[in-house]
């Protein structure tokens, strides 16, 4: 007599786990989704050009307005302070965190003894767990009144501080991905670099380095991501003033910054309500799109590169 | 001109090996700086005691006990659909199919969104249509208990914060398991869900606890989801259900040293919440640490 299939035997039980657990697995997608849709929602009204406020309706055009002052008799809701704070901040972070983390990278990866490498490991895991609300609070207290003396600066905290303060929290997110990928470079890379007499420092800078770019390139992405969506260390250490200025020495207000120190005392509906969810809709749509490339060109293109099929 | 490069080599290696140690140096000082500032307000008092005179003496107790149920529950939510996404990643999806890129695009997107974002879904999702729509079905009529801040909201938004670093450290312990003991279970004519259930999770379980310590750190340290959905700068009592707003220590680090209105008094309360929040979250990260390397170590043996 035949024996049924194996494939034939269904097992109730089996098929109910597995489909509750997918099911489970996809709480992180439609949540991504639901994200979406609902500071999406909130925002709505603004961009239908329906949303309220003490003057009269209030719609997108009003966003290119070049004062942020929604609070007000007359009020303003014009985003170019805000970005222009959020970019200036940004760059001064990642300006200063990109060549420091890369080298510190490199050097982790190539040049340094064993301890120095035991030692760098636990210090970066350090670095990433320190909560950015306590980062935050030493650029408040420390690193704004050394800035101020040491560089003779006007106001105790502006772009500049803000930004030094950022790149703490930006520099282990560059440092992990830099040394991961000058890490994953093949070992034989390495010897035939040797091989051709080349030293050490040649090869890190000639060979390994131009060889890690994509890594390197999803590194600086990453870290961008971060630093532009920071909120904690922005609110405390940047001076909050929503000016329109071209010094990185003034106080500024970041996008993140502002929906931090607004949003808990808006009238929930009205227009500045509106407002705020609009600016965290242009976050979440800014950080989903470096997420995206550096996940999908970057990786794909390490992979192809290290494969030897690009 | 062989010395002119030896130099530049030698300078090359020196300045990226400065960078590494200005990097520990300045970890090693921001610990300093806050351990100094902070230890001598330190004391048994300072943390099981109510604050006093306008939030100027007192303790901390209650931002203590509010940052441990906002984790408690936190974990009680994201630790087992982090861990159950993480056995699905990697004992139901083949590598490399759709449904499985999906997924792992999902975490990752996740763990990149700007945690103010969060903070902003959780006003619009949990509190505004959740929590107002529970409010018209189960209380009465024109008042609000859900639809309103509160450490259930912050929680789960929280929950979703941290669920990419349970998935991920989940996921690494069960790679971890050795495929013949998979096997030898299959082999055995057990199920796939019962070798799930009775050989994958007993022996990922130290993956699970360094995923819900690293969740439960990095809940501890964010403050940015929670600004408006429950936390509050002062309650005269504990949180005693899930719809009462609550206080944290990161929330009140932020709001002493930046809207009290007597920040220059209050500087030591200041250092040493913060001094409490960074061991806290260090102690976390190195048992955290800790395991992961014993699990390293035990799965190459």
């Amino acid at each position: 007599m035949m024996k049924p299939h194996p494939k034939s035997s269904f097992r109730l039980h089996e098929f109910l786990a597995e489909k509750s657990i997918a099911a489970i697995a996809f709480v992180s997608f439609i949540f991504i989704i639901l994200i979406l849709i609902f500071i999406f929602r909130e925002s709505l009204p603004l961009v239908l050009g329906k949303a309220i406020d003490d003057i009269g309706k209030v719609g997108l055009w009003r966003l290119l307005s070049l004062s942020w002052q929604p609070v007000s008799n007359s009020p303003q809701y014009g985003l170019a302070p805000l970005i222009v704070g959020s970019i200036k901040v940004t760059a001064v972070a990642v300006l200063f965190a990109f060549p420091v983390a890369i080298f510190a990278a490199l050097y982790t990866s190539t040049f340094a003894p064993r301890f120095a490498k035991e030692i760098m490991k636990p210090a970066i895991e350090i670095l990433a767990g320190i909560p950015s609300v306590v980062i935050g609070f030493f650029a408040l207290t420390i690193l704004a009144s050394f800035f101020q003396k040491s560089l003779g600066l006007q106001y105790r905290l502006n772009a500049f501080t803000g930004g030094m303060a950022l790149s703490l929290a930006v520099i282990p997110i560059i440092y992990t991905v830099a040394e991961d990928a000058l890490n994953a470079l093949p070992k034989s890379m390495r010897e035939a670099s040797f091989a051709l007499g080349a030293t050490k420092w040649e090869t890190a800078l000639f060979v390994l380095l131009p060889a890690a770019t994509p890594g390197i390139f999803a590194a600086f992405l990453l870290g961008l991501g971060r630093a532009f969506g920071e909120t904690m260390i922005v609110l405390m250490a940047t001076g909050n003033a929503a000016l329109l200025s071209g010094s990185l020495f003034d106080p500024v207000r970041t996008m993140s910054a502002t929906i931090g120190a607004e949003m808990a005392e808006v009238v929930f509906g009205d227009a500045h309500y509106n407002v705020l969810f609009f600016i965290g809709v242009c976050l979440f749509v800014f950080s989903f799109t470096l997420n995206a490339v550096a996940e999908f060109i970057v990786r794909q293109r390490m992979m192809k590169r290290f494969r030897g099929t690009a | 001109m062989k010395l002119g490069k030896k130099i530049f080599g030698n300078a090359i290696v020196s300045f990226t090996g400065l960078c590494a140690f200005a990097i520990i140096g300045v970890v090693i000082f921001i610990m300093i700086t806050i351990i100094i500032g902070g230890h001598s307000k330190m004391s048994w008092g300072f943390l099981t005691k109510m604050p006093t005179e306008g939030m100027t003496a007192g303790g901390i107790f209650p931002a203590i006990v509010g940052t441990f149920f906002l984790v408690i529950i936190m974990s009680i939510v994201g630790v087992p659909v982090g861990t159950i996404t993480a056995i699905y990643l990697s004992e139901y999806v083949k590598e490399g199919s759709i449904i499985g890129k999906t997924i792992r695009f999902a975490v990752n997107t996740l763990a990149g969104i700007p945690s103010i974002v969060f903070g902003l879904f959780g006003l619009g999702f949990f509190i505004q249509f959740v929590g107002v729509n529970l409010d018209k079905l189960v209380s009465t009529p024109g008042q609000l208990v859900w639809g309103q801040p509160c450490i259930l909201w912050a929680s789960l938004t929280m929950a979703l914060l941290t669920l990419p670093v349970v998935i991920v450290s989940v996921e690494e312990a069960i790679k971890n398991v050795p495929k013949e003991l998979r096997e030898a279970s299959l082999a055995l004519g057990a199920t796939k869900w019962e070798t799930i259930i009775r050989i994958v999770l007993p022996n990922s379980i130290t993956g699970i606890l360094t995923g819900c310590i690293l969740a439960v750190s990095r809940g501890a340290g964010e403050v940015a989801p929670i600004l408006f959905t429950g936390a509050a700068y002062f309650l005269p009592h504990l949180p005693t259900k899930l719809s009462d707003q609550f206080m944290e220590l990161g929330y009140h680090v932020y709001i002493m040293s930046t809207q009290s209105t007597n920040v220059e008094e209050t500087k030591g309360i200041q250092y040493a919440t913060t001094l409490v929040l960074l061991l806290l979250t260090f102690c976390l990260n190195f048992s955290a640490i800790y395991l992961r390397y014993w699990m390293r170590k035990r799965a190459i043996t």
